[in-house]
């Protein structure tokens, strides 16, 4: 048999018995006989564990390499600590259910209980939920639910500046909810106030979704952006990657009512783009609009205090086609991820990865003009740990990241064909940015 | 454990001055940036201060409040709670992945891609499907890019009036929900008393306005739609489209495919049928496949094979739009391809027979005390309308909660909404019989308990670190945040 086909052969004819039949073919009476397969799987023979753990070394870790990593759009290579992972290995929680039944389920209610007061205490909201996907997911849903908050408005105003992957998301969910997206244009690399007043008065607009820190890593001034956005009956909705959110100006501080965004930053292996996951924050008043599952914390019958999913009448399982969305399962244990490396890390930690990230890219962008080979697509503009440059004739983009890949460094991300993101974090040491300058003064 | 020192929440165990983390002392340069006042936040956020050890603690005696897979029998309808095999964790750590950066060149993560294809090739045979996307998070959201597969197809046929999607009465919630979300109507599709779909009653509602039929097959009673040949032919010669829940394909492993009952797009749960762990509720991951021809509408990003064999990532020209920012859950997706090579082409069919035989054989054991409303046999899951003897007053929920005192999860309960008071069961095929044998004996002596001593049975559980807690007072008076139960501790025992 197999490890994990635990039956005998004594086992099923015993058990066969008991059902009445004679062979497990019998079991499937009811399936016609020409919807049968009929014949083996044509896929992989059985590979023992060895076999297993050479083939995934030798052909798939093999023809992996990881890179230094200067790369971010929205991705970012940060620190985390050991305890992380071995505490999120334990079965006792990787192995459980959507905690349905909070009697055995309070470890998994207590760390989302957790994680949504640490959510909101780096978006400065009332309330979050217990997560979404990814950040894009996240945006779209809060686009969604801001239109259903408003009932009849269709028309949403996403800005240029939103990472585009994030948008194509963003417009992908509209399309099936028959909501009218319209791009604010960004000027100077960041959202035009003067097209989104003017946009914001033509009326039916249900909610203005901007970034900060932007795709281009701009950290945008929303200045009066809440105001204008409430005095035309719109929500206002910002999109942030989490790391950040923790020396930034908080969306609950600029007004927002909706805050959304990735927080793979918090410390997630990049695993190649998942899991990571999608936070979802707003304020109290939209808590029943809110999609996805909630912990709320009650008593039990003895008085001890007890965590259960709460506000369910919002959700598909009960709701059906009329709940705030279709998400059933969503990135359940990496917001014990998040409780956990936030709870190591504390806010001084957040802040010195912060501090660390703004400084080697500063340090990074700084030298990388010196070298002439680049300018700053956005001169003047604040940034925490990403930027753009131009690159200067005739170095192309691909020439840049091509010699930095051939010796090993990711060195951003290609946004045309003489532009290139750049991202650095705590985990860039000096003698990386080291190294990237040399290649970059070779060329 | 100590659970007085330790079981708190993590924001009461703070000490101000203590740390949990080991940051390098870089410094890159003379100046240091410095972030205007306009763009600061006014305070720090008010996270915990703790040490390691303290974190430690904390989070392993929170384990111990929970009930895992590794814990015991977790015998939940339609959630297909099979072992998570604990080589597939290892393999992620083996494939490389942890430090990949998804904007990385494709050069650079041909091994990754080589998972991401491999994948997809092996669930298009299980499938009978022609191509997949692995991006999908989840099975609902396999359920809502399946569906925007089936209304790019539609639209690029010109055909607009297709607006309405048929769902049976038994279907999960998310089918229904998934379906509005992609900007279709719904409409219900009545079940006949046996569970199955009243075929006249999808027939009589197949017109030119519907874009497709959302099925699970076996569906969620645990009976197989026989007449789904005949359904699939009404509905495509009607011009639209079937759709499968893949929720339920394990029983299918082996026996029959998807795209061979009819259906033209499906999505599979890689965290029931393919062995990777629920973690509480995720992540998860929906793989969606659909039928030659619908290939090109599948979102963006996809991976895409060179005549030579090198593997790129590329947006699809007719993709109806993307779903994810980057390639999906890919870990995930690691864990499930290590099952199935782990498993084989032998073992993978021998699953579903076996999942089928649980099930079967515990239905047969507990018939006799419990309403079975659906005949014999059952697939994968099965369904009892509670006790036989509803006498002494003990409801379906009552014999859930006294379960967990003996050690085993509960059952789903009050779904499908077909009965009042649904009671669903699925072992999965990796539950031996001496699991089976102590599950049965545990139902048993509950009924036997619930007509002889109810009141012992409805004030269960007992043993549980909690019981009863109050739901109406949570969703009355919402706690969501430490905030707020600060807030409204002066004024309560919380």
């Amino acid at each position: 048999m197999h490890p994990y086909l635990p039956h005998t052969q004594a086992d099923i004819k015993a058990m066969l018995e008991r059902c009445g039949v004679g062979s497990l073919d019998e079991l499937y009476s009811c399936v016609p006989g020409e919807l049968r397969l009929g014949r083996p799987y044509a896929l992989p023979a059985q590979k023992s564990e060895p076999e297993l753990a050479r083939y995934f070394k030798t052909d798939i870790g093999d023809a992996n390499k990881e890179m230094i990593c200067f790369a971010g759009a929205g991705w970012y290579n940060h620190y985390c600590p050991a305890a992380v992972a071995s505490l999120m290995s334990r079965s006792e929680f990787l192995t459980a259910y959507t905690p349905y039944q909070p009697e055995i389920s309070q470890g998994t209610l207590q760390y989302i209980f957790e994680y949504q007061s640490m959510m909101c205490e780096l978006t400065g909201m009332d309330v979050s939920n217990a997560s979404m996907y990814d950040g894009a997911t996240a945006t779209a849903e809060a686009v969604v639910m801001a239109v259903n908050a408003s009932k009849k408005r269709r028309r949403v105003l996403v800005s240029a500046t939103l990472a585009p992957a994030v948008a194509q998301v963003v417009a992908t969910y509209a399309a099936g909810a028959r909501i009218i997206l319209e791009t604010i244009a960004e000027d100077d690399g960041v959202t035009s106030r003067k097209a989104l007043e003017e946009m914001i008065c033509a009326g039916d607009v249900a909610a203005v979704v901007v970034a900060s820190p932007n795709y281009y890593g701009i950290l945008e001034d929303f200045d009066g952006f809440a105001d204008l956005c409430h005095e035309h009956k719109a929500l206002f909705i910002i999109n942030s990657h989490a790391t950040t959110l923790s020396v930034l100006r908080t969306p609950g501080e600029w007004g927002a009512d909706i805050a959304c965004g990735e927080a793979q930053s918090l410390g997630m292996p990049m695993n190649y783009g998942g899991p990571g996951l999608g936070y979802l924050c707003c304020k109290r008043a939209l808590m029943r609009k809110l999609p996805g599952r909630i912990v709320g914390a009650t008593t039990d019958a003895a008085g001890r205090r007890s965590f259960v999913l709460t506000l369910q009448a919002r959700e598909q399982h009960i709701r059906r086609q009329k709940a705030t969305s279709n998400i059933c399962s969503n990135q359940g244990i990496m917001t014990l991820h998040i409780a956990i490396y936030l709870s190591l890390m504390g806010a001084k930690g957040l802040q010195r990865v912060n501090r660390m990230s703004a400084d080697a890219a500063h340090a990074l962008a700084g030298r990388m003009t010196a070298t002439g080979k680049v300018t700053m697509k956005y001169p003047g503009k604040h940034f925490l740990n990403e930027f753009a440059v131009e690159t200067v004739a005739p170095l192309t983009a691909d020439d840049m990241l091509g010699a930095l890949a051939r010796n090993g460094i990711l060195g951003g991300v290609k946004l045309t064909e003489n532009s290139v993101l750049v991202a650095a974090t705590e985990m860039c040491s000096p003698e990386d940015i080291d190294r990237y300058i040399s290649i970059l003064n070779s060329l | 454990m100590n659970k007085e020192l330790y079981s708190p929440l993590i924001f009461e165990l703070s000490q101000e001055g203590r740390k949990g983390f080991s940051l390098p002392g870089y410094t890159y340069g003379e100046t240091s940036y410095s972030l205007p006042a306009k763009l600061r936040r006014a305070e720090a956020p008010s996270l915990p201060e703790v040490d390691e050890p303290t974190v430690v603690r904390h989070y392993t005696n929170s384990s111990g409040n929970n009930f895992g897979v590794d814990s015991g029998f977790y015998p939940l309808g339609s959630c297909t709670m099979k072992y998570n095999p604990k080589i597939n964790e290892a393999m992620v750590s083996t494939a490389g992945i942890a430090g990949l950066h998804p904007a990385q060149p494709a050069q650079s993560v041909q091994g990754a891609l080589c998972v991401y294809r491999g994948l997809e090739k092996a669930l298009c045979e299980i499938g009978g499907m022609a191509e997949f996307t692995l991006n999908p998070f989840a099975g609902a959201h396999g359920e809502y890019t399946g569906l925007m597969v089936i209304r790019a197809y539609h639209l690029d046929r010109a055909d607009e009036a297709r607006r309405r999607v048929l769902v049976p009465d038994s279907a999960h919630g998310t089918n229904p929900a998934s379906a509005a979300m992609a900007g279709f109507e719904i409409v219900e599709v009545k079940s006949l008393p046996d569970g199955t779909v009243d075929v006249e009653d999808l027939k009589s509602k197949l017109d030119g306005t519907v874009a497709a039929v959302m099925m699970t097959n076996p569906n969620t009673v645990g009976m197989f739609e026989k007449n789904i040949p005949e359904i699939s032919a009404a509905v495509h010669a009607a011009g639209a489209l079937m759709y499968y829940d893949g929720a339920n394909l394990n029983p299918m492993l082996g026996v029959a495919r998807p795209g061979d009952m009819g259906f033209d797009v499906m999505h599979i749960n890689l965290h029931k049928t393919f062995s990777t762990p629920h973690g509480g509720g995720g992540p998860g991951a929906g793989p969606v496949g659909v039928r030659a021809g619908l290939e090109k509408y599948l979102p963006s990003p996809r991976v895409v094979e060179a005549s030579d064999g090198t593997l790129t990532v590329e947006d699809g020209e007719y993709a109806f739009g993307r779903v994810s920012a980057w390639l999906g859950n890919f870990s995930v997706l690691v864990k499930a391809w290590a099952y199935i090579l782990s498993m084989g082409a032998e073992n993978l069919a021998l699953s579903g027979p076996l999942a089928t035989l649980n099930a079967n054989y515990i239905m047969n054991s507990l018939n006799d005390l419990y309403l079975q409303p659906i005949p014999s046999p059952c697939m994968h899951e099965f369904v009892f309308d509670g006790l036989k003897d509803k006498s002494g007053g003990v409801t379906t929920l009552h014999v859930a909660k006294a379960l967990l005192d003996y050690g085993f999860h509960a059952p789903t309960i009050y779904f499908p909404l077909l009965f009042h008071e649904s009671l669903m069961i699925e072992p999965t095929e990796t539950e031996n019989r001496q699991t089976l044998d102590a599950f049965i004996k545990v139902m048993r002596e509950i009924a036997v308990d619930a007509t002889n001593n109810p009141d012992k049975i409805k004030n269960a559980p007992y043993t549980t670190p909690i019981s009863h807690p109050d739901e109406d007072e949570a969703a009355l008076n919402p706690i969501l945040t430490y905030r707020d139960l600060v807030q409204c501790q002066s004024n309560t025992t919380l």
